[in-house]
């Protein structure tokens, strides 16, 4: 499944990385704490998150995750939409919560990781 | 469903001792930040459960806020003492499990637990 | 604005620590206990207590020190809302939805969306915000117990 599909499945509103959108989705990761993001998160996963601010922007390049969609209708902040297009990373917006967000995801088939 | 599904669910340990497990609960609420939480003022506390990685006493004064059924710590995080005591003072169960917060909803989801709120308002 | 001098048949202060982000909370959950045990319906606690988490949270995150009042009376429920720090240089500006003068830390922690002030107002009948920019800020407000419900 690549990010278009989910885009496409779940109707998110895309805020930046419209040609960025084809990479395969390797897993969610959902989380709000930077720290346990670069800890835990993989390589292509793509990253539910309430955080806004422009740092999730430089998260997200270092652990090549594929997109972040932010939930509860959060919108990324003026200087996380810059960021976002110059690293090329992919920002899209949920109404839904977090929990249903993660919780549709899932039943797509895409899986979180194995427990730790 | 029961508390004692989700426990099975999840594989999760029961932290507060003789938490009852008979507790019914409805709704899922996934929060790693206390400001987020604040969302809960529009749902049905006592039927929720809230999903989180916080492990400090502020996840339990802000469920007690929102009267909140459960609390459940993913990523294999274990509640702080302090958070602990407070716990056990307020009849908050809490449940640790060792997936991971994408995991923790996925499956709760499957399993028929709803948001505690649906969408924001003007989604 | 409603006196707290009328009959007030309850009075309690409690001190809060600015920066003391772990404990977030601990204040409106004892003004949430007080309210409950003294039998006031759901509504009332539930606004009172939303509001004055989001007071508790602005001190925590803004200022070095503060005091939580509540007081009861008759008629009403009275938060006041004392705190040392730098203030709020323009309170118009500080009160509308989305405003935040939040830093790095608070953000990373998930605070400062800038909603808090105008959920307070959003949930009481009767606000007061003013303050003393480099000194602190003054809150006030006012839950009716009967009549208009703002539910």
């Amino acid at each position: 499944m690549t990010v278009s599909d989910i885009v496409n499945f779940f109707g998110l509103k895309i805020r930046t990385g419209e040609n960025q959108l084809n990479e395969e989705v390797t897993g969610g990761y959902a989380s709000d704490l930077l720290s346990d993001v670069i800890a835990h998160s993989r390589k292509g996963n793509i990253w539910i998150t309430i955080q806004t601010h422009p740092n999730i922007v430089a998260v997200a390049t270092m652990k090549e995750l594929t997109a972040i969609i932010l939930t509860g209708g959060r919108e990324p902040d003026p200087e996380t939409v810059q960021k976002a297009e110059e690293e090329g990373i992919p920002i899209l917006v949920s109404p839904l919560f977090t929990f249903e967000l993660a919780g549709r995801l899932y039943q797509t088939g895409i899986s979180g990781m194995s427990p730790c | 469903m029961k508390l004692r599904e989700i426990q099975d669910i999840l594989d999760a340990e029961v932290v507060t001792g003789d938490a009852n497990l008979e507790k019914e609960i409805k709704y899922g609420f996934a929060a790693d930040l206390l400001s987020d939480v604040l969302a809960l003022g529009r749902g049905s506390g006592a039927l929720t459960l809230l999903i989180t990685g916080i492990i400090h006493p502020q996840v339990i004064y802000a469920s007690n806020i929102f009267d909140l059924g459960a609390i459940i710590f993913v990523r294999g995080k274990r509640p702080t003492e302090a958070t602990l005591q407070l716990a056990i003072e307020n009849q908050i169960p809490l449940l640790a499990t060792p997936y991971i917060m994408f995991e923790t909803c996925g499956r709760l989801y499957q399993h028929g637990l709803r948001p505690s709120i649906a969408k924001v308002k003007n989604g | 604005m409603a006196e707290a001098e009328e009959n007030i048949r309850f009075h309690e202060m409690f001190h809060i620590e600015g920066g003391n982000f772990m404990n977030a909370g601990a204040i409106s959950s004892r003004v949430k206990k007080i309210l409950k045990e003294a039998g006031f319906p759901g509504k009332i606690i539930r606004r009172t207590s939303i509001a004055a988490f989001e007071a508790e949270m602005n001190v925590i995150c803004y200022a070095n020190q503060g005091n939580l009042s509540l007081f009861i009376t008759p008629n009403f429920l009275k938060v006041v809302v004392e705190d040392e720090g730098i203030g709020i240089p323009d309170v118009n500006v500080a009160m509308r939805e989305g405003y935040s003068t939040a830093n790095e830390k608070i953000r990373e922690l998930g605070f400062g969306a800038g909603m808090g002030l105008s959920n307070i107002k959003k949930n009481t009948d009767e606000m007061i915000l003013t303050s003393e920019f480099r000194q602190g800020t003054h809150l006030e407000f006012v839950i009716y117990l009967s009549g208009q419900d703002k539910g």
